[in-house]
């Protein structure tokens, strides 16, 4: 019934402090859902699937859906050694294995680019349930 | 919107026998859908159409490739967003600028959708019960959010007293309200805002509050003045870049006073009294303490001690219900209630619920990401971000190496943050 096989969370310490576990602590989850929904938690910056609405601003988040793995990686890497300048990058690829990393651009380098936009605002109603 | 919420939640008891009468009535009307072409593998009610509720229903459509069916009960026919609520107040944002619609969602992801509250939850019978009709699930996921409490400040929680002392803390009428008393508010008028003590709804929430009430007194009532009576013992989030950009940008406006958590007020005057004093507001915002969403607390999910729910955080599900799962501002995480944590809990949920019910054991150990932007101004904007891994031995999210907060607020970040709002509302609700 249960296709999987898991490489088990290895923390090294069971006593590591609640705040902080070391990425290098720690075996990645080999389970088919960990990467779809790590990647989907990228998606607050880098929309659905790494396709990132463009809203014309100055600055925008960087689209991932269709890029090259190589590069993805790479930069996510350079983020990691703190070699490549970001605002939060950083925070989130010193996070991730090198594992993840890798994993993680191969899925955004698969996914099919795609025009998203954001909803359209309305007019908040006097009610705002009936 | 909550004082609305909180009578309809009331209206919505006394009707709901009589209204459960007409239920059967209910599915013929809502439109059932398939995107796959097997039949679905079963069906999950989610109550809550916000952050959390409308992003689990969107990916177990998506993971599911349509297989199992969602059915979501928001009672509130629009989408209004708590972050970047704080700019109306500082009238670069208005509250239009944050209302959408569910339309995209509904029909992007075939979802079927209930536009009704939630009066009672039979975990027993695995059933929801609404004003107008009753729904049955194989699992239920609970995304309703945060409610007050009002045991210790009962003359607030009438709809009257929130006119006159609006929270706005769940955003909407009484965000617009907020902005309409700072207006009305003469030149060299007092702010007084409360902030509870942790664990409540968007920790940097507050002082962003600040720093948008200050950005509009600067240049329209620069002789005012903001005083923070905070029932903490300091500046819970941010602190360093909150202190800064207080005593930088806002230099000799704003009053902080710690450990100032408020026991009695004076509805009529606008004072608050603490431990050691009494202050005397021209405009008074009063955030309450908080707990876990109403519909949480008649499904019986919080803790005996505690009044948010605890949940195993492999799949969400409530330790007191089977079957029954809690996502967003309603669990007992020990991380920060955010909209972006909200969305990260439910895809991981999501993931879990489509992997249980085709028979599979969920990911055993899920990471995911949390980025919260803080605007000090119209433009300039600050982050914290994490990573967040399963610790497998304490059984709990614990934060990954690495993470942290900006050096100085930007206005890049404060484009970032931009950004950040448009995709997070293009994935919940398109
Ligand atoms: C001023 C402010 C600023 C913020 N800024 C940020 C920010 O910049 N970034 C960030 O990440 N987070 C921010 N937050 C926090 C964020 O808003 C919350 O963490 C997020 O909304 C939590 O999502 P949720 O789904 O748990 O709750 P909600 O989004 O509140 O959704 C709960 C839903 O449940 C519904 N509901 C209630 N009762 C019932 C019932 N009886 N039956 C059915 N449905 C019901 C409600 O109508 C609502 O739609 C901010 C919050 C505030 C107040």
């Amino acid at each position: 019934m249960n296709p999987f096989i898991i490489r088990l969370i290895l923390i090294s310490s069971v006593a590591a402090p609640v705040l902080g576990i070391a990425a290098e602590d720690i075996v990645t989850s080999a389970h088919p859902a960990h990467i779809p929904t790590l990647a989907a938690s990228c998606s607050a910056c880098h929309g659905t699937l790494g396709n990132a609405v463009k809203s014309g601003s100055v600055v925008d988040a960087t689209p991932l859906a269709g890029e090259s793995d190589v590069y993805l990686e790479q930069r996510l890497l350079d983020f990691r050694a703190g070699t490549r300048e970001s605002t939060v990058m950083h925070h989130h690829a010193k996070g991730l294995t090198p594992e993840e990393i890798h994993q993680l651009a191969l899925f955004f380098s698969r996914q099919e680019p795609e025009v998203r936009v954001a909803p359209t605002p309305q007019k908040l109603k006097a009610v705002n349930h009936e | 919107m909550s004082d609305l919420f909180e009578r309809a939640f009331e209206m919505n008891r006394r009707n709901f026998i009589k209204a459960s009468i007409a239920s059967s009535a209910l599915f013929m009307t809502v439109k059932s859908y398939a995107m796959g072409k097997t039949p679905p593998k079963g069906r999950v009610v989610v109550v809550g159409g916000g952050y959390a509720g409308t992003t689990a229903a969107k990916y177990i459509r998506m993971w599911s490739m349509g297989g199992i069916e969602v059915v979501v009960v928001e009672p509130s026919s629009q989408f209004v967003s708590c972050p970047m609520s704080n700019l109306v107040l500082g009238g670069s944002k208005s509250i239009h600028d944050l209302t959408f619609g569910y339309d995209l969602v509904k029909k992007n992801h075939g979802l079927t959708w209930v536009q009704d509250g939630v009066v009672a939850v039979n975990t027993h019978d695995k059933k929801v019960i609404m004003q107008r009709g009753e729904l049955s699930y194989d699992r239920l996921i609970i995304a309703s959010g945060i409610d007050f409490i009002y045991d210790d400040l009962p003359m607030l929680a009438g709809a009257d007293a929130q006119q006159k002392v609006p929270h706005a803390w769940k955003a909407g009428w009484q965000t617009v309200n907020l902005r309409q008393q700072l207006e009305a508010m003469a030149d060299g008028g007092v702010f007084v805002m409360h902030i509870p003590k942790l664990p409540y709804r968007c920790p940097p929430g507050p002082y962003e509050r600040v720093c948008q009430v200050a950005s509009y007194f600067k240049v329209y009532k620069p002789k005012s003045k903001i005083i923070v009576l905070d029932a903490n013992a300091e500046i819970v989030s941010k602190k360093g870049l909150f202190a800064k950009a207080w005593s930088t940008q806002y230099a000799g406006m704003i009053d902080y006073r710690p450990n100032s958590a408020i026991e009695k007020l004076d509805l009529a005057s606008k004072t608050i009294h603490t431990e050691f004093e009494q202050v005397t507001a021209d405009v008074l915002n009063v955030i309450p303490p908080q707990r876990a969403g109403k519909p949480a607390q008649i499904a019986d999910l919080l803790e005996e001690d505690y009044p948010w729910c605890e949940v195993d955080f492999l799949t969400y599900e409530s330790k007191r219900a089977r079957d029954v799962h809690v996502i967003g501002d309603s669990v007992a995480s020990g991380l920060p209630k955010s909209a972006h944590m909200a969305t990260s809990q439910a895809r991981v949920c999501a993931s879990a619920i489509v992997e249980l019910m085709q028979g599979r054991l969920p990911d055993p150990a899920p990471v995911f990401a949390n980025t919260c932007y803080s605007f000090v101004n119209d433009k300039e904007a600050m982050h914290v971000a994490n990573v967040y891994r399963y610790d497998a031995a304490k059984k709990i999210m614990v934060s990954a190496d690495g993470g942290g907060v900006s050096l100085a607020p930007s206005e890049k970040e404060g484009s970032y943050a931009a950004a950040w709002a448009n995709n997070i509302w293009s994935d919940v609700l398109t």
